[in-house]
């Protein structure tokens, strides 16, 4: 039994759960302070952008400061590119070339600035296609990378039309007059017509109107020859032309085939049928039939370079 | 009347240097609470009219964006009596009203409700020498009202013109480019007491706070509560406060007459803790909850259990009738309206043309007092609300925050316009520069 008895009420345990109540609503000064600073707009702008930003611009800085850390960070950065372009997925093993000669076929294939297989990253498709189509036999090229790692080409290749003769050699032209292959003599393709002269190439499709015009003397037709970038001359076999004017020169072609056929001009001794006045068509005899003239008329005949012969029995 | 030119005027600039802000609190510093709210002065008016908020009063050029009101300390009879506490009260309220406004406020206007008023009605007469009443005119006639000895330590915090008059036409209220020969004016100065006005002016400095304006609490709550037609009128508008009750009469829109009847709510509840034997904060939530004037019968029979923490069985067990309530309340009230009649008579509130009264305040809230003050004061009485403005909690609307409401509403229509002008050249010094400019200005 305790000497003093303890009448007070049993002191009550503090519950952890129930925060005391304060007794001051009241912030403190350095609180209030703070709440007000931290409500100026600038303030504010700054803590809450310009130090993380700061702080993250450091520790990157002082990071990279090193001049190992940002070989290694560029290594990596490049490492992982690498190993996500070789995937298995981006690989590219062959090529398939639709529409094309196998010479042509060839020559895309040694263009591919890579050995298959390569990445498709590696290929750069927009580059490869203008060089290809440089290539003057090719008129089109269409190039994709198919599912599957297929580079595809479908090529469309230029039709030749004509053969052009000119001063450096030979060249095989498509109906738009442009370039597909150079050839060394007319007897690689004696199918094509020829032609020939400066500018010729200009008027591919005049020339090959003429042609189609010519009908019945094709057999004769050795080819066309441009004269002065303006008009057509016909050349025959045995040495006969027609000439033809600037303009109209399939209608004034058809005349001198209506002329043929009436009266078989062509195949009398006519050197060249002169039709570049529409008005006013000339022949030009050969030498035989103005020999023939001479001789009937007395004078003097013409020696095969068209001057006149001396009399021999009067000089004799 | 220099110093009181250049005080009004250096008043004013602070305001409208404040407003230029855009973010402005309005700090009510009453006995039993303190109320704060953020004013944001955009200028556009944002009301809506879903608010129920029309373009009333055109006050519709701000809008509350933060309020808070906490329990009043450290207040006396609306003065302040322990700077700390009352300090505190301060930080908490602004510390609320910013949180929810979510802005920092710099300038506040605050107003005080005890200083013991004085109102002085002033006159002035000046002779017309162009025969029309220019604008220096205006400013002459304002500096010509001849201030009388306001007594040591008083600081004059409202000076408005009331009434101006030329030659007999009395009652203009822009007397400007009316023709006659004499204009005359009389002006409404209300004094309070200088030391009580420094105590608010250092409190609040020392929140990190400017003080941007200060009204008397009198002036504010009848702004806020008495509808347009009633300032226009005449009314006297009665603030039961906590400390204090403030009169305040309005004519034409002017307050012509202020005053503070030094007992308040707290004395009420005072007398019921004395007279129930119940503890301060007991006694004060019998008032609000139980109180009343008029008792019944049946307020007899309605027993209100007191409750208590002492220990004592038989004294926590306590229960009192509403009817003892109201038989201590009563006469404490009855008390306080019988002052507000002398004030009333002593301001000649009798020879009024319009005799309305507006009870506001939180002490209007008593159910019955409107019956008991008609008894006493006369009859037209009606219990006023302070206007709806915009932005305003619905919780805040009671006749409590009038003060606060009217803070907001003289914030934006502070009614001292008058001392714009420019003041007279005769005030300046004699060989001044300004003063031969301004004399140019006024004769050329």
């Amino acid at each position: 039994m305790p000497v003093v008895i303890d009448h007070r009420p049993p002191r009550q345990p503090e519950r952890p759960g129930q925060p005391r109540p304060r007794r001051d609503p009241a912030p403190s000064r350095l609180k209030y302070r703070l709440q007000r600073m931290w409500l100026t707009p600038l303030y504010r702008r700054m803590v809450r952008v310009g130090v993380p930003a700061f702080l993250i611009a450091l520790t990157a800085g002082l990071w990279l400061s090193d001049a190992d850390r940002r070989g290694a960070l560029t290594g990596g950065v490049t490492a992982l590119v690498d190993r996500v372009q070789s995937r298995e997925e981006f690989q590219v093993r062959m090529m398939t070339v639709e529409g094309a000669s196998p010479v042509v076929d060839k020559a895309l294939r040694a263009m591919l600035p890579v050995d298959l297989p390569a990445s498709s990253f590696a290929i750069d498709l927009t580059a490869l296609r203008l060089q290809v189509i440089q290539l003057d036999v090719i008129e089109a090229i269409d190039l994709r990378i198919k599912p599957g790692g297929i580079l595809s080409a479908v090529v469309t290749e230029r039709q030749p039309a004509l053969l052009w003769r000119h001063a450096r050699g030979i060249e095989i032209l498509d109906r738009t007059g442009h370039r597909v292959a150079s050839v060394t003599s007319r007897e690689v393709r004696p199918d094509l017509p020829l032609v020939a002269g400066e500018g010729a190439d200009l008027a591919t499709a005049e020339a090959l109107e003429l042609i189609d015009a010519a009908g019945p003397i094709l057999p004769r037709l050795r080819g066309l020859v441009r004269r002065g970038e303006r008009r057509w001359d016909v050349v025959l076999d045995h040495g006969q032309r027609i000439m033809l004017p600037e303009s109209n020169a399939v209608i004034a072609l058809e005349a001198a085939i209506a002329l043929h056929r009436a009266q078989d001009m062509l195949g009398r001794d006519i050197s060249a049928v002169d039709l570049r006045d529409p008005s006013r068509p000339l022949l030009r005899l050969g030498i035989d039939a103005r020999n023939t003239i001479r001789q009937a008329r007395g004078e003097p005949l013409l020696g095969p370079d068209g001057t006149i012969l001396e009399d021999e029995q009067k000089g004799g | 009347m220099t110093e009181l030119y250049q005080t009004q005027r250096a008043m004013r600039n602070i305001r409208r240097a404040a407003l230029q802000r855009g973010v402005i609190g309005i700090l009510d510093i009453g006995t039993s609470k303190i109320s704060c709210l953020v004013l944001k002065f955009d200028g556009t008016g944002t009301f809506r009219e879903t608010d129920g908020v029309g373009p009333m009063a055109g006050q519709a050029n701000f809008r509350v964006i933060g309020a808070a009101s906490t329990r009043s300390r450290g207040l006396r009879c609306g003065e302040i009596e322990t700077m700390a506490e009352t300090e505190r009260a301060i930080r908490t309220v602004v510390t609320a009203a910013q949180k929810v406004a979510g802005v920092r406020v710099d300038h506040v206007i605050a107003c005080l409700s005890g200083g013991r008023p004085a109102s002085y009605g002033l006159a002035g007469e000046i002779v017309l020498e162009s025969g029309k009443v220019a604008e220096h005119d205006v400013a002459s006639v304002l500096a010509a009202c001849d201030a009388p000895d306001f007594g040591r330590g008083r600081e004059v915090i409202h000076a408005q013109p009331v009434n101006f008059a030329v030659d007999n036409r009395s009652g203009l209220a822009d007397p400007r480019d009316h023709v006659g020969n004499r204009l005359a004016c009389d002006m409404h100065v209300l004094t309070v007491d200088g030391d009580v006005v420094a105590n608010v002016v250092q409190c609040i400095r020392r929140c990190d706070l400017e003080l941007a304006g200060i009204a008397s609490a009198s002036y504010a709550s009848a702004r806020a509560s008495l509808v347009e037609d009633e300032q226009e009128l005449g009314a006297a508008c009665i603030d039961f406060g906590g400390g204090g009750t403030a009169v305040s009469i309005f004519i034409k829109k002017h307050m012509i007459f202020a005053d503070n009847v030094r007992i308040g709510g707290n004395l009420v509840t005072q007398d019921i803790a004395q007279g129930l034997r119940v503890p301060l904060p007991v006694a004060e939530r019998l008032k609000t909850l139980n109180g009343g004037v008029e008792a019944t019968g049946r307020d007899d029979r309605e027993m209100i259990e007191v409750g208590g923490e002492t220990g004592d069985w038989e004294s926590d067990r306590r229960t009192v009738s509403r009817a003892d309530i109201i038989g201590v309340m009563r006469p404490r009230i009855e008390e306080i309206l019988e002052n507000v009649r002398q004030v009333l008579d002593a301001a000649g509130f009798d020879f009024m043309p319009s005799q309305q009264i507006v009870l506001t305040g939180g002490g209007s809230q008593v159910p019955g007092l409107d019956g008991l003050a008609a008894r006493i004061l006369g009859p037209n009485i009606r219990c006023g609300r302070p206007l709806r403005i915009d932005g305003l909690a619905h919780q805040l609307t009671d006749p409590s925050f009038s003060s606060a409401v009217g803070l907001a509403l003289f914030a934006a229509h502070p009614q001292d316009e008058w001392w714009d002008f420019e003041m007279p050249a005769e005030a300046y010094p004699a060989r001044s520069l300004r003063r031969a400019y301004r004399w140019f200005r006024n004769n050329w």
